[in-house]
């Protein structure tokens, strides 16, 4: 019996994992092939970008079962941190992949930090407060980054706070420049590099949620006092998944980064942080998959071909949030859709045996 | 009016002016007398700057507790609202919002008079938070808070958009409608009317509803219901029609906050009310949530705060700190300064 639900898991992980592998196939072969727009081509690594931060972001609340409202802040740090990291490997002569690869390490990395310095206190909260604060550091870090004036010259890298006079050197050169953010960065990621991570990205949290650790991250979302009772430390298991989810966040704000011109503050507000929500609630809490699908349409639907309706864009997104979870909570739809379901499991079993 | 003709007179004091306790002189209110008279100006002495530094000080103050009144009464919504719905009312910010602009619409497209504004404006949002709570928040009663969560973000994110799509995103001035003067205290410190009209505003609601819930019938229901709903309704209480009485109130007090906020800080627009919305929040965990007195306490402090952060410290970081001491409340005492300390039960 176990080893059937451990085999239909990780069927159900490998379906994902191919749907990825497919998806960027095509994608690959089409960009190669010169079949697609240039205008579309250039949405695919901020695409790649809210993926990862849609599935991030899903095991906070889908798997964790806390909702965070300054996931933006998390891709902050990472865009601001991995963008100034690849600037100032600019021009020592290392080869662009591996600067890419570099500023997502080090986005990643130091958006850890900050979700552990965020997620310390705040994972001692519970429901709405944790809300509410995590909102609170969204805006603190945007309030932070926008009075963070960043240089380089030979002497190193120089960082000063609310005050742009920090004392470049000679041959000095600006990076982050407070509100006006971050300019002139060249764009070297590419499709292929936010492939590779989303699909990191997937292995991790995979392999995360199937294992002991994940199980016990799970019991605490479904009752967290009865977990506790059985021994499981809320808060250590807590921290793990949300400082993964940031980790993850940061990679997706340093992807992104790198692959525009100019990155501000701004960028990263709050409505960034419910966007990548209504991704998460459109395509299932816990379910991968359908966080991957909604970003993908949600991303380039209104980007493209729905461009002359982007003034109803937030509306329709609210209505989605509201309708998602009324539908998904009523009772009679539950009872409907259960009526359907167990129908299709014993089919399932059916062909297994 | 009488307190018209004080107002240039404070004009010409405006400069160094000293308060000195016991010396009554000619001028002087309430026994302070000021520098004008007796030392003529007195340019760059060090006394002078102190002065103007306390007479800042005060005027701080006042705004601050001005700010902190308007915070105090969103406050108040938020805190009766998740004290007996148990949920964080998101779109609570965004009803301040379309108070405003009906306030707006009235006075300044119409010209009618403020206190009939005010009313529509009480009226329109009583309506809208009974529909929210009709439409959206009820069919949730008895799932997890996170679905409920995620609805009342919906719900904000709707009355701004819609907010945004029926009046455009321009700016729109508010009109001074409680004038322009004030009264004048002492020496040159002057308080606006719009500034007493808020802080007398949020006295009176704040004693009204200490009265409504401690001794109406419909009142002690809401009680009831934020202590146990079950055993409410086993007494007899109509649980829903309670709920919607709490949000109908917290609503009316929201558009009253939304007209008090705008005469105040006067740039209108869709996401007017948000900010101030999740600081009146900020406000009600300060106090303690469920505490009619601690969301009192609670929005003053953090108005005087922010108010004083953004004077002494910098004003880019006023919100950062604002935001701060929500989690350092937090960390030290949860359940605010007011709040009762609840068990959780499995």
């Amino acid at each position: 019996m176990k080893r059937l639900i451990i085999r239909k898991k990780s069927r159900k992980n490998f379906i994902t994992y191919g749907v990825v592998v497919a998806a960027f196939i095509v994608l690959a072969s089409v960009v190669s092939a010169g079949a697609m727009p240039s205008a579309l081509q250039g949405l695919l690594v901020p695409m790649c970008a809210y993926i990862i931060a849609a599935i991030s972001l899903n095991l906070t609340v889908g798997v964790l079962g806390e909702l965070s409202l300054g996931h933006a802040g998390f891709m902050s740090v990472g865009a601001f941190c991995g963008a100034t990291a690849a600037m100032a490997l600019n021009g020592a002569g290392v080869p662009d992949w591996a600067r890419m690869a570099a500023a997502v390490a080090v986005g990643a990395l130091l958006a850890a930090v900050a979700g552990v310095v965020v997620g310390v206190p705040v994972l001692r909260l519970r429901g709405d407060y944790l809300a509410i604060v995590t909102l609170a550091f969204g805006e603190i870090i945007k309030t932070v980054v926008t009075n963070l004036y960043v240089g380089k010259d030979p002497a190193g890298l120089r960082v000063g706070f609310l005050n742009p006079d920090i004392g470049l050197g000679k041959g000095g050169m600006m990076i982050v420049n407070g509100p006006n953010g971050i300019s002139g960065i060249t764009k070297i990621s590419t499709l292929t590099a936010g492939f590779v991570i989303i699909l990191l990205c997937l292995i991790i949290i995979f392999n995360l949620v199937d294992s002991r650790s994940g199980r016990a991250i799970m019991a605490l979302r479904d009752n967290r006092i009865a977990a506790e009772s059985v021994g499981i430390n809320a808060t250590q298991y807590k921290l793990m998944a949300f400082v993964i989810s940031a980790a993850m966040a940061g990679a997706a704000g340093a992807l992104y980064a790198l692959s525009q011109n100019t990155v501000t503050a701004n960028k990263f507000d709050f409505n960034t942080s419910i966007l990548i929500l209504v991704f998460v609630v459109l395509g299932g809490l816990g379910n991968m998959l359908g966080s991957i699908v909604a970003a993908t349409v949600l991303y380039i639907l209104p980007e493209t071909w729905l461009r002359q309706f982007s003034d109803y864009r937030m509306l329709i997104y609210a209505v989605v949030l509201i309708l998602m979870m009324l539908i998904t909570n009523n009772a009679k739809i539950r009872i409907w859709m259960g009526k359907l379901l167990p129908h299709k499991k014993e089919k399932e079993g059916e062909a297994h045996v | 009016m009488a307190l018209f003709l004080l107002y240039p007179i404070n004009i010409t004091l405006r400069r160094g002016t000293r308060w000195k306790r016991g010396k009554r002189g000619a001028g002087s209110v309430r026994g302070f007398a000021p520098y004008a008279e007796s030392g003529g100006g007195a340019p760059g002495q060090p006394e002078a700057k102190l002065e103007v530094v306390s007479l800042s000080l005060v005027n701080n103050l006042i705004n601050g507790v001005s700010l902190g009144s308007v915070y105090a009464i969103i406050a108040l919504g938020y805190t009766m609202v998740y004290g007996i719905a148990k949920m964080l009312n998101f779109a609570h910010g965004d009803v301040i919002m379309v108070g405003a602009y009906i306030c707006f619409f009235i006075c300044s497209d119409f010209g009618m008079s403020p206190i009939l504004g005010i009313l529509a404006a009480v009226l329109v949002c009583t309506l809208l938070g009974v529909l929210i709570e009709q439409l959206a928040y009820k069919p949730l009663r008895q799932v997890t808070s996170l679905a409920v969560l995620i609805t009342a973000i919906g719900v904000s994110y709707f009355l701004q958009n819609a907010a945004q799509l029926m009046w455009t995103s321009n700016p729109r001035i508010f009109p001074a409608i409680f004038g322009s003067g004030g009264i004048q205290l002492i020496g040159d410190l002057t308080i606006p009317y719009k500034t007493l009209v808020t802080i007398g505003a949020c006295l009176v609601i704040m004693a009204g509803l200490i009265l409504f819930t401690g001794k109406t019938r419909t009142g002690k229901a809401m009680r009831a219901c934020s202590e146990d709903k079950d055993a409410a309704q086993l007494m007899g209480i109509n649980v829903n029609r309670t709920i919607s009485i709490t949000f109908a109130i917290g609503s009316a007090l929201a558009a009253v906050a939304g007209v008090l906020l705008c005469s105040a800080y006067p740039k209108l627009i869709p996401t007017t009310g948000s900010m101030p919305g999740i600081k009146a929040f900020t406000a009600a965990v300060f106090g303690g949530i469920g505490s009619i007195p601690g969301a009192f306490l609670g929005g003053i402090l953090l108005g005087v705060i922010e108010i004083f952060s953004s004077a002494y410290l910098s004003t880019e970081l006023a919100n950062a700190i604002v935001f701060l001491v929500l989690i350092v409340i937090l960390l030290v005492k949860p359940t605010g300064l007011l709040g009762k300390k609840v068990s959780e039960k499995v």
